[in-house]
């Protein structure tokens, strides 16, 4: 059980966030809103080759543009670039205007390499090597338990199928930037960021600046994702060019280089193989999978965080497993952690494969997932869903629906660890009964300052108005990068310790017994002039890891226009303790629509011919829109015994998987590749000849990653501990 | 100018320069090929308006925007967006920059009352027209009810779409108090959000409208496992 308070009059409500006003009336200043005294621009120039040996970058004509203060070299002296869109040179001055004459003015020597763009191709041995003293295919990471030729062989249900996923771009609406002003006495910056110690770290490490003479400042920050953290070579260019110019510069990224460098979910390619017994029980898996994760993801890095690997099996144990997955290096911009990394291409694989095998078996694609889900809390969560969908009433065969519009329903489930350990934070008590509570975590939009309120005022028995939540700066006491989904699991605990302390604390200063209500203001005054400053840090008991989620979809499909129209959306989550239902709900809308966008619309296009991406902007890279937004139902299982933990990426997940269930339940046959775009539509039901680089290339890659040398890799289910 | 308000109604006559390449487009796809013609015919007399005029440029020109109901001054190059001079030559920064070419709304603004792509728009062109922006809507520290119906719906999540949503809801409770769910959806068509804030958005102009809106997830409490 957990300590926290079971009657409540914050907690567990739905409070609007505290910051909403600052939002909604344009008052909150954002990274790329701040504007300190004689702040200049900065620029980045990018290499135009997607490979190329650089012998040389002249800088003068562009320090001769009016207004241009400092122009300053990413390396000196020769350089190889290995892909479009890597950083050569920046400057600084006084207008956009002035800087984008300057970055025409440089003068860029190159001798242009081979290069290749598309993993497909890229797996095969004979294609341009990204890096000239390995192959763009390495090493392939290996794990198998038990004896999976033997089951396949004895099981009475085999399905196999091949499942492909594409590159994803974060698109955060405030591109990567910062604001730097270097000064001998600090160097003060503001960064768009989901870490601002490692910020501070990374760009004090590299400026040879002691860590103390450098301040991190996030106070509102236009979404991350999972591609902000640390300082970036676009950080490390504004500190040197303020540090050139002898003035703030503020430097953010274009959303063209915000498409070429700066991260992306990594593809994956996916062969599965699937067995199960004549209950439906899974009795073997095995799974061969590429993907590219950018020019770096070659060999064993591909794994981690921002790496091609995803886990495998996905959410079910099978006893009989072996899986081998490769990373393909490309000449693009690197992969970085993208909201669940490797779970939605995991889901999508996983949960495709199950409807395979339920359709085989002649079962319902849910009885088929309760057969065989180990985790208690997600089975509820299917047995809630469905009721609340109206799964039995609704569900057909697949193919079964009749007319040109088909509709189909579909579901699939997802699993996050999150978790969270190390915040401080402290808790000041002003003479007047106001409170500040101070934590070194930022907030994304995903409401951290308002949980910090929303607890602190539960434990001090307050008004939320009379609390000022202060985050987003390194001189507050530390807490960790925002990824993972850990903020929520690893700043409440902190801040309920602060809290608590501060109330004995109170006491003992004010000798009132019992301080919190009517007494507060009284106590208060009686602690003398000082405020009272309390800290508190992380504890066991109040937090933990492990969510579950599975989404239901019921969508149509045009089979004469191959459009997917998303009617319908039942998600059911849990995240522990619930600390604030409304933004809770709205993190997991968040996260359904960022995967309804996965699954139909988004996906980075790379020119083979230049190697540039092609759709850097909003007009070609498809967000979802207003009018692509279903009914969305959410359930959340409130489990308050289990502590804080965090919504933010298990609820993008099982999107994508669930849709392209209904999608394969409405028409019969399966779009095997996402996003799944009206033209694999139509050539999924054979009325126009697919388009995709499927067929012998793809084989070809497999062949190579069969090949490939493994590296053996301890074995570990891939379901909550 | 975006299709958020009323734009095909301004497109049957329009003001001079007030031509936009997405209304100029939407005029072709669906209403008539005569309001195009129309829109052509202001372009062409527009264009030799302008030619018999000055020439600005390519030096800094001196300019007198009307924002938020003060008139300012600026020494700005005729290449200069409204979009570039608000976030760049004033504190106004609550207009957002994202795609710098009229795909997203963050930079709505509203054009004499009609929300448009501040970066769609010169500044030098957006002379002699009333602008407001997000901070123009209510009083330092005060919030309209449309502000207030976004915080208390939880219309946004980190918040840098807002001001667009918030802009576009404005325009449209302006000139239709009582909008349906789907005239809302129109209405922010033009404004994109990454964090997916669209079903409390929604939420919130129902809100302002005077239709109660309450936080749709339901919290299943005292759960049990099997």
């Amino acid at each position: 059980m957990s300590d926290w308070p079971k009657e409540t009059k914050y907690l567990g409500h739905a409070t609007p966030r505290v910051d909403g006003p600052a939002k909604v009336t344009g008052a909150a200043k954002y990274t790329s809103d701040v504007q300190p005294a004689g702040w200049l621009y900065g620029m980045i120039l990018r290499s135009k080759w997607p490979a190329a040996n650089i012998t040389a970058i002249n800088l003068e004509k562009a320090e001769a543009v009016p207004g241009i203060k400092a122009a300053i070299l990413v390396r000196e002296g020769q350089r190889q670039v290995r892909y479009y869109g890597e950083e050569l040179a920046a400057v600084a001055g006084t207008s956009k205007q002035a800087c984008l004459d300057a970055l025409r003015a440089i003068e860029v020597t190159a001798a242009p390499l081979p290069f290749i763009v598309d993993e497909v191709e890229s797996a095969k041995p004979d294609s341009p090597r990204v890096f000239e003293n390995g192959p763009n295919l390495g090493e392939a990471r290996v794990k198998e338990q038990g004896n999976v030729d033997a089951a396949f062989a004895s099981a009475a249900y085999v399905v196999e199928g091949a499942f492909s996923t594409q590159v994803q771009l974060h698109n955060a609406l405030e591109t990567h930037g910062t604001t730097v002003s270097f000064t001998p006495d600090e160097v003060t910056v503001w960064a768009s960021t989901q870490g601002i110690f490692s910020v501070r770290d990374g760009l004090a490490g590299n400026l040879g600046v002691p860590q103390n003479m450098v301040r991190v400042v996030c106070d509102f920050m236009g979404g991350g994702f999972g591609a902000k953290f640390g300082p970036g070579v676009e950080g490390m260019l504004a500190a040197k060019l303020s540090q050139a110019a002898g003035a703030p510069v503020k430097l953010m990224l274009t959303r063209f280089d915000e498409a070429l460098a700066v991260g992306n979910r990594p593809s994956s390619h996916q062969k599965i193989k699937l067995a199960a017994d004549a209950d439906g029980k899974l009795l073997a898996y095995e799974l061969d999978a590429f993907g590219t994760a950018g020019f770096a993801s070659g060999g064993s890095s591909a794994g981690g965080g921002g790496g091609a690997g995803f886990p495998a099996p996905y959410i079910y144990k099978v006893p009989n497993t072996r899986v081998k997955q490769a990373g393909v290096a490309i000449n693009a911009g690197s992969a970085r952690a993208m909201r669940a990394p490797g779970h939605p291409q995991a889901s999508f694989g996983m949960e495709s494969i199950m409807d395979e095998l339920a359709a085989k078996i002649g079962m319902d694609p849910v009885e088929l997932r309760l057969r065989n889900d180990p985790f208690d809390i997600r089975r509820k969560e299917y047995e809630v869903g469905c009721e609340k969908f109206g799964w039995k009433e609704k569900y057909q065969k697949p193919g079964s629906s009749a007319g040109i519009v088909k509709t189909g329903i579909g579901c699939a489930g997802g699993s996050w660890g999150g978790g969270g350990r190390g915040t401080q934070a402290e808790v000041q008590i002003n003479p007047d009964g106001t409170v500040e509570v101070r934590c070194g975590t930022q907030d994304l939009g995903t409401g951290s300052r308002t949980l910090i309120a929303v607890i602190a005022a539960e434990i001090l028995g307050l008004d939320p108005s009379r609390i000022t939540a202060r985050v987003g700066d390194t001189r507050f006491p530390p807490s960790g990068g925002s990824g993972g989904s850990s903020t929520s699991a690893s700043v409440s605990p902190a801040v309920f310790d602060a809290c608590s302390n501060a109330l004995l604390e109170l006491q003992k200063a004010s000798g009132v017994e019992d301080v919190r209500g009517a007494n507060w203001n009284y106590a208060c005054q009686k602690m003398g002039i000082n405020p009272l400053v309390v800290p508190g840090k992380w504890r066991e008991g109040l937090s933990s890891s492990g969510a579950g989620g599975v989404h239901f979809a019921e969508v149509d499909v045009d089979t004469e226009t191959g459009f997917i129209k998303v009617k319908r959306m039942v998600c059911v989550h849990d995240c522990g303790l619930v600390v604030n239902k409304l933004t809770c709900e709205s993190q997991i809308n968040g996260g359904v629509i960022m995967g309804l966008g996965y699954a139909l619309y988004e996906q980075r296009v790379m020119d083979r011919q230049t190697g540039v991406v092609l759709n850097p902007n909003f007009e070609t890279y498809k967000l979802p829109n207003v009018a692509d937004i279903p009914q969305i139902d959410i359930i959340l299982l409130d489990m308050p015994e289990r502590g804080v933990i965090g919504i933010g990426e298990p609820s993008v997940i099982p999107s994508a998987g669930s849709i392209a269930n209904a999608v394969a339940n409405a028409i019969g046959v399966r779009v095997t590749s996402l996003p799944m775009t009206p033209d694999k539509v139509l050539a999924a039901l054979g009325k126009v000849p697919a388009t995709s680089t499927a067929g012998n290339s793809v084989e070809a890659a497999f062949a190579a990653v069969e090949r490939a040398p493994g590296i053996e890799m301890e074995y570990r289910d891939e379901v909550p501990a | 100018m975006k299709p958020s308000s009323d734009s095909l109604k301004t497109s049957d006559s329009p003001p001079p320069g007030s031509v936009s390449r997405r209304n100029f487009l939407k005029a072709l796809g669906s209403t008539a090929v005569a309001s195009a013609a129309t829109q052509v015919k202001g372009v062409a007399e527009d264009l030799r308006k302008f030619n018999a005029e000055k020439i600005h440029g390519p030096g800094p020109a001196s300019i007198t925007l009307e924002i938020n109901g003060e008139v300012k001054h600026f020494e700005v190059e005729p290449r200069v967006t409204l979009l570039d001079v608000l976030r760049n030559q004033t504190s106004l920064t609550g207009t957002k920059e994202v795609c710098d070419r009229a795909t997203c709304g963050a930079c709505t603004v509203l054009f004499d009352g009609t929300p448009v792509y501040s970066c769609m728009k010169l500044a030098i062109e957006a002379q002699g027209h009333q602008i407001t922006t997000v901070e123009g809507l209510a009083k330092p520290g005060q919030m309209t009810a449309v502000q207030k119906a976004f915080v208390d719906c939880d219309g946004l999540q980190c918040g840098f779409c807002t001001p667009g949503f918030v802009l576009s809801v404005t325009a449209l409770l302006r000139h239709n108090p009582t909008p349906t769910e789907e005239e809302v959806r129109k209405a922010v068509s033009g404004n994109l959000c990454r964090c997916g804030s669209y079903p409390r958005v929604i939420a919130a102009a129902l809100e302002a409208s005077g239709v109660k809106q309450t936080p749709r997830a339901e919290i299943l409490t005292d759960v049990r496992l099997a």
